[in-house]
């Protein structure tokens, strides 16, 4: 039976679809199989990040409103069998997704997958509630910035309350993801370090991802970092993140692509 | 910049903690559905500390800290010292 994880985080622009691109394909490059759901209806984007928006067809809507089979909406990942895609439609109105018409299309992946993850829109509107809505895990994607982790604050509220294991009395569980964090910055004290925004936040913490160029320079080419490149910091911080998700136990650390003085000096990478 | 400022000047990062911090207390409150639970604490605090020791407002702080088992509730009075509550 599969788990649903919800990638969520309130504001905009702090990383919810690069790390849904690569916790699910770090997950998949680990041998899961795994599911990632669009949830942004009119502004998807996640088909784009992965590299397979030209094979768009159908669409969640399509699948909640009965106009397409599941199968038909589904994107196989060209690169990792085991990964596949189910986009957001970029036409319909948001309103079109119905409760029990996600809770439908869920329930009929879990039997398919290992890992289902929902790649919420920001805010805190219909999408964003139905992307948590019959979430088992939360990661909730912060960046060190005092917007952010507001937002975060509101949608860990939201988590708590308005979800369907919160309404039975259970609970979701949570995992901050701190998203474009500069440890010299935060050393000089000039950005928030980790320890200011777990103290701020007080969910455990699921991983660091340093900014990075390597971010960009994979959603150019539409591939998830660890995919594009597993070595990189970002690359290395996603898949120690995603061993932490399965509950192995690793060491906190935020990789660094920086390099000492004798690899600056004989350890040059054509970029 | 001179040297002498680089180091004079204040980091932002504990500001933004600190602005974070009292600016959160209060939206937990809201969003939990009750009203500002800490400022009517402080109010009443105020109300029961000030029939019998003189204070001034703004030294009475209360915080509320959340934490994933338990939250906690700090309320820190600044008394006078004797000499001045007797003058």
């Amino acid at each position: 039976m599969a788990k649903v994880l919800v990638v969520t985080s309130g504001k905009g622009g702090v990383g919810k679809t690069t790390s849904t691109a690569a916790l699910g394909g770090a997950l998949a490059q680990g041998g899961e199989k795994v599911v990632v759901i669009d949830f942004d209806v009119g502004l998807r984007n996640l088909d784009l990040v992965m590299g397979a928006e030209r094979r768009v067809v159908f669409d969640l809507i399509n699948v909640v409103q009965g106009d397409a089979k599941i199968n038909q909406a589904l994107i196989r990942d060209k690169r990792l069998e085991n990964l596949s895609l189910l986009p957001a439609s970029q036409t319909r109105d948001k309103d079109a997704l119905t409760e029990d018409g996600v809770a439908r299309v869920l329930n009929d992946l879990k039997e398919r997958f290992d890992w289902i993850i929902c790649d919420s829109p920001a805010g805190i509107e219909r999408g964003a509630t139905l992307a948590m809505r019959h979430a088992d895990v939360a990661v909730v994607v912060t960046n060190p910035e005092v917007s952010s982790v507001r937002d975060s604050d509101r949608i860990i509220g939201l988590l708590d309350s308005k979800t369907e294991k919160a309404e039975k009395g259970e609970r979701v569980e949570k995992h901050l993801l701190l998203t474009r964090y500069d440890p010299m910055r935060a050393e000089r004290g000039e950005m928030l370090k980790v320890d200011d925004v777990l103290e701020i936040l007080s969910i455990p913490l699921l991983g660091i991802i340093p900014e990075s160029e390597e971010v960009l320079r994979a959603s150019n080419v539409g591939s998830p970092v660890t995919l594009n490149n597993p070595a990189s910091a970002p690359g290395r911080a996603y898949f120690d993140a995603v061993r932490r998700l399965k509950g192995e136990a690793v060491e906190m650390t935020v990789p660094s692509d920086k390099k000492g003085l004798l690899g600056k000096l004989f350890g040059r990478r054509a970029a | 910049m001179s040297f002498m400022n680089m180091f004079n000047r204040r980091t932002s990062a504990p500001v933004a903690r600190e602005r974070l911090q009292i600016l959160l207390q209060h939206e937990r409150g809201i969003v939990s559905g009750k009203p500002d639970l800490v400022a009517l604490l402080r109010e009443e605090i105020l109300a029961v500390v000030g029939r019998h020791v003189d204070v001034e407002r703004e030294r009475v702080q209360v915080r509320m800290n959340r934490g994933a088992d338990l939250s906690t509730l700090e309320i820190e009075v600044e008394i006078p010292a004797p000499a001045m509550a007797r003058a």
